[in-house]
């Protein structure tokens, strides 16, 4: 029988080199999506394949590695992800957003600031902003090459029509560079405004739909809205109830059967570290000293 | 909490612990060996090795065992492993003429040259549960014949002769062979990648689509021109040494359906070809294969693109197992930001619209 043995950070250079060659270009062409030959890895498709083969193709042995989904360390996709990271490649890893140089991410793009050494890979299920509209990629695609985005904005127009605002939560389309129309990966609304002109690299990996994607450091990154009806953030009623954060975005916990319920920060990093600097919140249930209420 | 409480790793360490012991099963019953998988769960395997692109039939048992005779998570196993394999090139094409062949039935012609085979099959059976397989039992030898001639002609090509059938198209060693696991699909397709695409689709998804080609939605007048079952030698071409060097024999299960034609203004009526093949014996797969590969030639050959067995991107696109059962079973995965974002908008939503309708009717009226 062949026993396998694997090379570091999983795939074999010349995959490495097939994906950096997607990743390069797509650097180069802001917001466009670029058909990469993507692997089966040894976790299912729809589990973060792409951010997964886009990070072992990037990863060096020097890098500190992130990752998140939901914006916690330890939901259970991202430890095993974080896991099979430190097994294939051997690299260090941390929780700490400022400290990593690597950060995969399902779903959230952290709170604190990035910076320019760093590179934020998403993880993205269906990379066609225009898929629910247009089902065939033959079509999406033409749409993406004559910058034909009227049904976008029809939508979009609709959606005011009907309910008076844009009824789109998350993955909200946003424009990259002033041209392509980019799906941000399902983050929250909330999230948008942080890729504009973020110092950090943002790399998209798409793996069972094959596509890789790219916005630049410091490039324009614009949610589509109407000079009458323009993008606004999503914002929470509540403030985190474990360190008090008023700005960050909070989960929803429900705390018992009567539907009593608390509002923590999606961001773990950023909520341990406010908390560790002092902060609370009405619950500040994991430091002991509060524990007495 | 389901969130902020630590431990995931913990849970997942005990998770596949005891997925492991599952797997085992009673530990007084013993355990199930992979030379038992590859010779008694044979057409298993056969699948797990065509679905999973990967002709070796000791490594499809072991994804058999794993998986605890989940066949897609078998494919997967295996898709997973054969991505990390070098290619260091491809065979020459194989040619089923020269099939060992081992069963061979036609549907068109009572008898031809080679003459019918019967084989083994599950066709004539009674679908009986037999008792006698709840104990050990030892099966009669099978009956012995005459070995066949070496070359056994396709009923497909004896058609050709006549010019009955449209030809296949003609081998051209300057054309390179598209590989889909190289390039991503873009469509449209031609036929090579539609094929491989094909070959490693999920044998239900082709079989409910060759089927509903059948019941109407997109019918294309199959005939089962031929499946044949047999050994075809591989050889691959070693430029070092200027020759092609045999590296073994692999089992195959081709189908060739002929279909109807009513022909073009330019084009002669005549058959056209829907043409399947796969590993081991998978006839069920080999016929709905060529039924697809058939109905997703309407482009090529100017039919009307009406029913979803027609459609190469909605096709093309949904064959894949690995790939769909990863993205449907992704949805176990949290989901409770963007759960967040939509509960935050419908609360709006509905709050909006509590406040419409229960405004004064002055109001309601300016509102529309």
């Amino acid at each position: 029988m062949n026993a396998p043995t694997y090379n570091f950070a999983y795939l074999d250079e010349q995959t490495k080199r097939m994906i950096r060659r997607a990743i390069l270009k797509a650097i180069a062409i802001p917001g466009y999506q670029v058909p990469f030959a993507s692997r089966e890895m040894p976790m299912p498709y729809g589990w973060g394949t792409g951010g997964v083969q886009v990070t072992a193709a990037i990863l060096g042995v020097t890098d500190v590695l992130k990752v998140i989904d939901q914006g916690s360390d330890d939901t259970t996709n991202a430890i095993s992800i974080r896991k099979f990271f430190e097994k294939t490649a051997g690299v260090a890893v941390t929780t700490s957003t400022l400290d990593a140089t690597v950060i995969q991410t399902r779903h959230r793009i952290p709170e604190a600031p990035l910076h320019e050494k760093q590179v934020l890979v998403y993880q993205v299920p269906i990379p066609e902003p225009l898929r629910f509209l247009e089902p065939r990629e033959t079509e999406t695609r033409r749409m993406h090459a004559l910058g034909e985005y009227g049904l976008m904005h029809v939508k979009l127009y609709e959606d005011i029509a009907r309910f008076g605002h844009i009824a789109t939560a998350y993955a909200y389309p946003v424009k990259v560079n002033a041209r392509y129309v980019m799906d941000p990966s399902p983050t929250p609304k909330f999230d948008n405004p942080k890729m504009d002109n973020c110092p950090a690299l943002q790399l998209f990996g798409a793996g069972r739909e094959k596509r890789i994607y790219a916005i630049p450091p410091y490039t324009s990154v614009v949610s589509l809205d109407f000079e009458d009806h323009p993008f606004t953030r999503y914002k929470h009623d509540a403030c985190c109830a474990l360190c008090g954060a008023g700005e960050s975005y909070l989960d929803e916990i429900v705390t018992d059967n009567a539907g009593s319920r608390m509002f923590v920060c999606s961001d773990t990093d950023f909520c341990e570290t406010r908390q560790a600097e002092g902060h609370r919140g009405s619950e500040s249930a994991p430091y002991a000293e509060n524990r007495h209420a | 909490m389901y969130v902020a409480v630590k431990g995931g790793e913990r849970a997942i360490e005990n998770a596949h612990r005891l997925l492991a012991h599952e797997r085992r099963g009673d530990r007084a019953v013993p355990e199930v060996s992979l030379s038992q998988i590859s010779e008694q769960l044979s057409l298993g395997v056969d699948r797990v090795m065509t679905e999973g692109s990967l002709y070796d039939r000791e490594l499809a048992a072991l994804a058999i065992k794993q998986a605890r005779g989940d066949m897609i998570e078998a494919i997967f196993l295996l898709r997973a492993f054969r991505a990390t394999l070098p290619r260091f090139g491809a065979s020459e094409p194989v040619d089923t003429s020269q099939m060992r062949v081992r069963r061979r039935i036609s549907s068109t012609f009572k008898d031809m040259p080679g003459g019918q085979i019967l084989g083994s099959t599950f066709d004539y059976t009674h679908r009986l549960l037999d008792p006698v397989l709840t104990e050990e039992s030892m099966p009669e030898q099978p009956v012995l014949a005459e070995a066949q001639p070496a070359v056994m002609p396709r009923v497909t090509d004896i058609l050709g002769r006549d010019g009955l059938i449209e030809s296949s198209p003609a081998e051209d060693a300057e054309q390179p062979v598209g590989d889909l696991t190289r390039d991503a699909l873009s469509f449209p397709a031609e036929r090579d990648l539609r094929l491989q695409n094909l070959a490693r689709a999920d044998e239900g998804f082709l079989l409910s689509l060759g089927y509903s080609s059948q019941r109407g939605y997109g019918r294309n007048h199959p005939f089962a021109g031929e499946i044949r079952l047999g050994e075809v030698e591989v050889e691959f071409m070693a430029e070092d040494v200027g020759f092609a060097v045999p590296l073994g024999a692999i089992t195959l299960t081709e189908c060739q359906m002929v279909n109807q034609f009513k022909g073009t203004d330019t084009e002669a009526p005549s058959f056209t070809r829907g043409y399947g093949l796969a590993f081991g014996q998978s006839e069920r797969k080999v016929m709905s294969m060529a039924l697809v590969d058939r109905a997703l030639r309407a482009r090529e050959l100017g039919e009307d693109v009406v029913a979803p067995s027609q459609d190469e991107e909605f096709v093309l696109s949904h064959s894949d197992n690995v790939q769909a059962t990863g993205f449907v079973e992704h949805l176990k995965l949290p989901h409770y930001v963007d759960f967040q974002s939509e509960l935050g908008l419908l609360r709006k939503l509905r709050k909006e619209f509590h406040d419409a309708n229960s405004a004064p009717d002055a109001m309601k009226e300016a509102a529309e």
